[in-house]
């Protein structure tokens, strides 16, 4: 990869979910290290960017392409996808009964350690990185040793999720609503923890409503999302005026109407 | 109703599954084989041919005409093709071990292509290389090759043996207690086998002697049209302990094959038998051709005061499995356990589960039962809790857990519970997960291949059971595990 090409490049993106066309064509570049935010109204296609990136088979990509760090990432499997570096978390995470957290996670951790040529952690070591982690993010050290979000409140699955993107330390984050159904203080968790990761040098696509969460994040670039396109480009004044105005205005006065 | 769930969604599940049978070969033996066919005369030929007392023939004899009264079972929630009775094979024994008289003596004078069998399956035998800590009794087809460690353990007096060799020379053991647990009549696969066993394991062990090393038994179907009808005896006495298990594999054929064996277990005051098995018989191909019929009656009997039974069973294998490992709790204070782990994939079926009788007081019982379905395949759990009159204080603690892979199988539960007294305390708890596409997206967006997250959701939910495994065997039976799921189950 060159110092000048994106570490994301999606061009002219088409996905179809069932019989429906969701994305018509979106194209959008990501650098390394940079964090765009995405908005637009529920429906516009954000998730199913993020689930389309990320190879969930019910998301078929039928027009475009998209690079990811210089490769074909379409051509790869979703955990392919995965150990080169490419997180995205889940609006609603499921449960996965009788398997322990620690050991889910542990596993995760390695298949991408090994991918990018770093020793296994043992348990041990494990435990202790994933214990620091868990504190830092308000999470108790029990949560490990619970079966994956098995009964874990919606807040708490949002905290399971931020947990694995601290341990995993991707290249690329896709946070979709990252912050909905969670408390003051983890949100101020989830701020600490992409402003501590981008200084490592991930990049982000955060998906928010939020506008205190989206200028707390300090974002390279804010995208506007409408029906299945990119509808607008622009910074924190973007934002700004999506919270004032609303979605329908925003798109209105987007079309000179 | 589980809608199906369209191709492209299945198909990193589907290709997970694919792994064929690693135990199919056959091997190239000269058979001395009756002809098909069941009427008293192959009875009486069988029990010549093993130089059998008088006492045993006649049992045989009745066993057998009670047999052919018996109507064909047809309770179970399984899907039978009907077995022709008359196109069997009851007996077959490779030439070299056909005649008792003249058998080998020893393992060394044992046919090296029955040794390379074994080896070949990971049991071997012969005396360098046999298996530290674990006495093996080797059965092949109707008879036993031999086992190891025999006089290591009569050294303590376990009496170790093939349930031929306890013919000869323990008659009045087996006089005493063959058939007190489960009678020739007991239904009809019991009685089919009371009239045509062949061989199987004899474990006798004496008052007070904790058996000092793990005690197993090796099944292996070879020859074709062949059914294997061994008969296991287990007795404890007093105060003594002993872990027994066993293992069983079987050639791929296009043809069903009938494996109807009774295992009789009795535990005498303060005794400890727990009784493992891992079940890797032929499981048929995708298509349900071939595959072993695993019709088998197990039952423990804990006569003494403070007995204890435990199966522990991994059933992977065979077309069908329909077994019900169960414990007579007769003595005050005793205690029975049942923890089984019943895989089924592709056209596979399992009735499986266990009966827990209580007539003793104070008699306590505890069922762990993890299905697992796969494939179009159907798993039943079907489990009968009973407290008798006489069971005072009696308590039972039922766990009863499915898990589904994929869109096109079934879990049923049947658990039965019959009741006299109001003192009981009986707790059953159920569940149905599934792993589901999105659950295996999750693992994989996190970096985990299908394969391997299968196996972890498959490992997590064993994990209580293979608990109780003999540890020599537990990693075994969860390699088992994995490939009989592969895969999808890793």
């Amino acid at each position: 990869m060159t110092a000048k090409q994106p570490l994301l490049e999606v061009d002219a993106l088409r996905v179809d979910v069932g019989e429906r066309n969701v994305l018509k064509s979106v194209s959008l570049e990501v650098p390394a290290g940079a964090l765009v935010v995405l908005m637009g109204a529920n429906g516009s296609g954000k998730s199913t960017l993020g689930l389309t990136l990320a190879g969930h088979p019910r998301y078929r990509v039928t027009g475009g392409s998209a690079r990811f760090a210089g490769h074909d990432l379409l051509a790869r499997t979703p955990e392919e996808r995965a150990r080169a570096g490419l997180f995205v978390s889940f609006q609603a995470p499921p449960e996965i009964p009788g398997v322990k957290n620690n050991l889910f996670i542990r596993t995760a951790l390695n298949a991408v350690r090994e991918a990018r040529g770093e020793p296994q952690l043992d348990a041990f070591d494990f435990l202790e990185e994933a214990r620091g982690a868990a504190r830092h993010l308000g999470l108790p050290d029990a949560m490990l040793g619970r079966p994956v979000n098995d009964g874990f409140s919606g807040g708490e699955r949002k905290r399971n999720e931020l947990l694995q993107l601290a341990l995993l330390r991707p290249r690329l984050a896709i946070l979709d609503e990252a912050d909905s159904g969670m408390d003051v203080d983890g949100v101020r968790a989830l701020v600490a923890l992409v402003h501590e990761l981008r200084a490592a040098g991930s990049a982000f696509i955060v998906v928010s409503h939020y506008q205190q969460l989206i200028e707390s994040l300090e974002p390279d670039a804010v995208l506007r999302l409408d029906q299945g396109c990119i509808a607008e480009r622009g910074g924190l004044e973007l934002a700004a005026q999506i919270a004032r105005t609303g979605f329908a205005r925003t798109a209105a006065v987007a079309q000179g109407a | 109703m589980q809608p199906i769930v369209a191709p492209t969604e299945t198909e990193p599940l589907a290709r997970a599954l694919e792994r064929p049978y690693q135990h199919g070969f056959v091997t190239e033996i000269e058979s001395d084989s009756l002809p098909p066919g069941l009427d008293a005369d192959v009875v009486r030929e069988i029990s010549r041919r093993k130089h059998e007392p008088k006492f045993l023939l006649e049992w045989r004899l009745a066993a057998f005409e009670r047999w052919q009264k018996m109507p064909l079972p047809e309770w179970a929630h399984l899907n039978i093709t009907p077995v022709d009775f008359q196109a069997q094979i009851y007996y077959s024994a490779p030439k070299s071990l056909a005649d008792a008289k003249n058998a080998p003596k020893s393992l060394d004078e044992v046919d090296p292509k029955l040794l390379e069998t074994y080896e070949k399956l990971g049991v071997p035998l012969h005396e360098r290389a046999k298996l530290a800590g674990v006495a093996v009794d080797a059965v092949f087809d109707s008879v036993s090759v031999g086992t190891t460690f025999r006089e290591q353990l009569a050294e303590v007096g376990v009496i170790f043996c093939s349930f031929s060799h306890a013919v000869e020379h323990h008659a009045e053991l087996i006089e005493r207690y063959l058939g007190t647990v489960v009678p020739p009549g007991d239904n009809f696969y019991a009685a089919l086998n009371s009239a045509v066993f062949s061989d199987g394991s004899f474990v006798y062990v004496p008052k007070g002697v904790r058996c000092p090393m793990e005690l197993s038994s090796y099944f292996r179907i070879n020859a074709a049209n062949t059914g294997q009808f061994e008969r296991t005896l287990i007795i404890a006495e007093p105060g003594s302990h002993v872990s027994y298990l066993e293992g069983c594999t079987a050639p791929q054929r296009d043809e069903h094959q009938l494996h109807a064996a009774v295992v009789e277990l009795i535990a005498h005051e303060d005794a400890y038998i727990k009784y493992s098995t891992v079940q890797n018989w032929y499981p048929g191909d995708e298509e349900g051709r071939g595959g072993i019929y695993n019709f088998v009656t197990k039952r423990g009997l804990c006569e003494g005061r403070r007995s204890h039974i435990a199966w522990t069973q991994v059933e992977t294998g065979s077309a069908i499995t329909w077994k019900y490992p169960s414990v007579v709790l007769r003595g005050d204070d005793s205690r029975g356990e049942f923890y089984s782990v019943a895989v089924t994939n592709h056209l596979q079926q399992a009735d499986t589960g266990t009966k827990m009788v209580h007539l003793g007081r104070n008699t306590k019982s505890r069922i762990v039962s993890k299905g697992i379905s796969a494939g179009r395949s159907h798993n039943s759990y079907r489990g009968l809790v009973r407290i008798a009159p006489t069971a005072a204080n009696a308590h039972n603690h039922t766990q009863c857990d499915s898990l589904l892979i994929g869109g096109q199988c079934g879990a049923h539960t049947f658990p039965y519970v019959d009741a006299a007294r109001s003192d009981a305390v009986v707790e059953h708890e159920a569940t149905t997960t599934r792993i589901s596409e999105e659950r295996l997206f999750y693992c994989q967006q996190r970096g985990i291949a299908p394969e391997e997250a299968t196996s972890l959701i498959v490992g997590g939910f064993c994990q209580a059971v293979l608990d109780e495994l003999p540890m020599e065997f537990a990693l075994e039976a969860k390699g088992l595990l994995a490939v009989s799921l592969e895969g999808a189950v890793g």
